[in-house]
């Protein structure tokens, strides 16, 4: 045990505040200086769709490379190896829907929201209630995965360990996130994403290289080298199984999970939310090309990361850290870098939550606001924009709180493992819906209120009954067993039920509007009146 | 883009929609799209499949510590990026001619 504390106390508290606030106060100043524009609501809610595809490229891979990536994925290939892996691949395969039959077609039909494509050709309040509902539901997981990770880094980083000090920290990254998103909107929110990015993909690639040359370039010898740390059984480091392989029902849970991490992207509301930042679909498509190759090579990064921590820290000293296996990747940096390494890592991995906790905000707080609170309650007639702003700020204020809340209670669990519940909710109670209304002429609003509010349901009824809740060691509530759903992830029973109520709903209703279906498809197809908005 | 205000005259959509251009250019993303997500879907499952009930299979070494599940999630990652390029092509080349042409014929043409 002997480096584990040297671990926490060879991290320099000092250092790695100074390193955090030096982020902060850099991107407060960008966020000050970009709210100057912020006048209207499309300069609070998609930027005024002023950012080019190469920029929303990088901030989409800032947006989505949360903590879970970085110190989720890295961790469970330190610990579990091969079965680690698959958390990315999944992650990355997703983006090929985004990119082949959502982000141009989203871009053209919608303004702000999922919402405003759902009422392009339905009915207004009922679609856009639902569709608020759900960008709230997906943001709430969400953040709390993100927020969970938060409470474990400041227990390993600044060496607090009881849990109202680990909850003060927590409050204070909420409330700074909730700074730069009400002052910043979306301008502020992008700039401090593409920020973030770059640090958090330009540390990943100095340990890589640094993991790499420490056992000469060589790839088989980095993952030998992981498995002879383990001593006795450690090969199973090197193969699949070692974490999802154990019994039938575990495989079967594997399958579940492999589904909602590849549908799930596509329907995260806070990545759609950023094809509205660009001026055009041809942006659009840019910016997730750009996505998809920072992602990809970032996560052929924590490959290595991972296997580079099990080799050089070993699996028995990160689960003994405090923050278990979300620890390997700062607890490499030490080993690697000392204190100073390990403070940049450290910084670098709050940054990124700040960062994804901002953009996850900024998208729930536009969705209430502007799909409740402008069309919903006030029937689209409040002409008074500053008022939807308005609402749309107060609104982030609330999240925030909850987010703080919510992290405050979920500290401590798995955050790959939570990112992939809200992945899940994300693929049953979205996508089939987005991919109905922009490839079926006969999907109507009842078949998009089946497809959200059943794939919704179906997925929380089933999370809450499952065993990631109640009934194990490893449950949320371990003391306690009311599962009666057999899987961690409901994704394998909820995305098809939420597919199938969507078909059953829209063939029950008589309701067709050829028309706008026609004035849909040619203008989500050629960018017909979307985009001259802004001349650039 | 740089195309000024909006008319007040809306154009007629189900005309445009019906008319050849369009339907060349709904046929061209579809047939590249739909196709591409089944064979990647395909792919990705048979991977996730080979990965959950094939250990043995997977666990083959190849060279080194380098084992066929290694490789094959390796190629996952190739596809992705070629799939990728794959398809930034066939939008410059055959998708984005046409919707400039209509686009412009729409917004021209009042």
């Amino acid at each position: 045990m002997a480096p584990l504390a040297q671990g926490v106390e060879g991290s320099n508290v000092a250092l790695n505040i100074g390193i955090f606030s030096l982020f902060v106060v850099i991107t407060l100043v960008i966020v000050f200086r970009a709210s100057r524009t912020n006048k209207t609501a499309v300069d609070y809610y998609a930027a005024g769709h002023s950012f080019t595809g190469v920029q929303n490229g990088v901030a989409i891979s800032g947006d989505y490379l949360s903590a879970a990536s970085f110190l989720g994925i890295a961790g469970s290939i330190a610990v579990f190896g091969y079965d680690g892996f698959l958390y990315s691949i999944g992650f990355l395969v997703a983006w090929l829907i985004a990119l082949l039959l959502v982000a141009e077609l989203l871009r053209n039909t919608g303004k702000y929201t999922l919402g405003d494509v759902l009422a392009f050709r339905m009915q207004q309040r009922p679609v856009r209630a639902a569709a608020a509902t759900s960008t709230l539901v997906v943001s709430f997981f969400y953040l709390l995965a993100q927020m969970a990770g938060a409470g474990g880094l400041v227990a390993l980083l600044l060496g607090i360990s009881n849990k109202a000090g680990q909850a003060l920290v927590i409050a204070i990254v909420g409330i700074i996130m909730i700074v730069y998103v009400i002052i910043g909107g979306m301008r502020g929110t992008t700039w401090v994403q593409i920020i973030k990015a770059a640090l958090l993909i330009s540390g990943a690639f100095v340990m890589t290289i640094w993991v790499l040359g420490k056992f000469g370039f060589n790839l088989s010898g980095l993952m030998g080298a992981a498995v002879d740390r383990v001593g006795d059984g450690g090969e199973k480091l090197l193969n699949p199984g070692a974490q999802y392989g154990l019994t039938g029902l575990s495989r079967l849970d594997f399958v579940s999970l492999a589904l909602a991490l590849v549908l799930g992207t596509a329907g995260l509301p806070h990545i759609l939310m950023r094809f509205y930042t660009v001026p055009t679909a041809k942006e659009a498509r840019k910016s997730v090309v750009w996505a998809i190759w920072l992602i990809g090579i970032f996560y052929l990064f924590t490959l290595v990361l991972g296997y580079g921590a099990g080799a050089l820290v070993g699996a028995d000293t990160i689960l003994a850290a405090p923050g278990k296996s979300n620890s390997a990747a700062p607890l490499l940096a030490y080993a690697l870098g000392g204190t100073v390494l390990l403070g940049i890592i450290a910084a670098v991995a709050f940054a990124t939550i700040l960062a994804v906790v901002a953009g996850l905000t900024i998208t729930a707080s536009a969705s209430f606001a502007h799909d409740i609170y402008a069309n919903v309650i006030k029937k689209g007639e409040a002409d008074d924009k500053a008022a939807e702003v308005r609402v749309a700020r107060i609104t982030a204020v609330v999240i925030g709180a909850i987010a703080i809340l919510g992290g405050i209670v979920a500290n401590g669990q798995n955050i790959a493992f939570l990112v992939a519940l809200a992945f899940a909710v994300a693929a049953s109670a979205n996508l089939p819906t987005i991919l109905y209304s922009l490839f079926w002429k006969g999907f109507n609003t009842r078949g998009a209120l089946w497809s959200i509010y059943g794939g919704l349901a179906v997925c929380i009824i089933l999370i809450v009954f499952s065993p990631a809740v109640s009934g194990k060691e490893t449950s949320m509530f371990p003391t306690v067993d009311f599962h009666w759903f057999p899987l961690a992830n409901p994704g394998l029973v909820s995305i098809p039920v939420a597919f199938i109520l969507g078909y059953i709903g829209a063939k029950t209703s008589k309701e067709s509007n050829e028309a706008k279906y026609a004035e849909m498809e040619v203008r989500s197809l050629t960018g017909a009146h979307s985009e001259k908005a802004v001349a650039h | 883009m740089s195309t000024t205000d909006q008319g007040p005259p809306s154009p007629d959509w189900e005309t445009i929609q019906q008319s050849a251009e369009f339907t060349q250019l709904r046929r061209r993303l579809r047939n590249f799209v739909f196709p591409m997500t089944v064979a990647f879907l395909t792919w990705y499952l048979l991977y996730v499949l080979l990965s959950d009930y094939a250990h043995e299979f997977m666990s083959t070494k190849v060279f080194g510590n380098i084992n066929i599940g290694l490789l094959f999630g390796l190629l996952q990652f190739v596809s992705t990026f070629v799939i990728t390029s794959l398809y930034v092509r066939h939008a410059n080349k055959s998708l984005d001619p046409v919707s400039e042409k209509i686009r412009d014929d729409i917004e021209g043409g009042k």
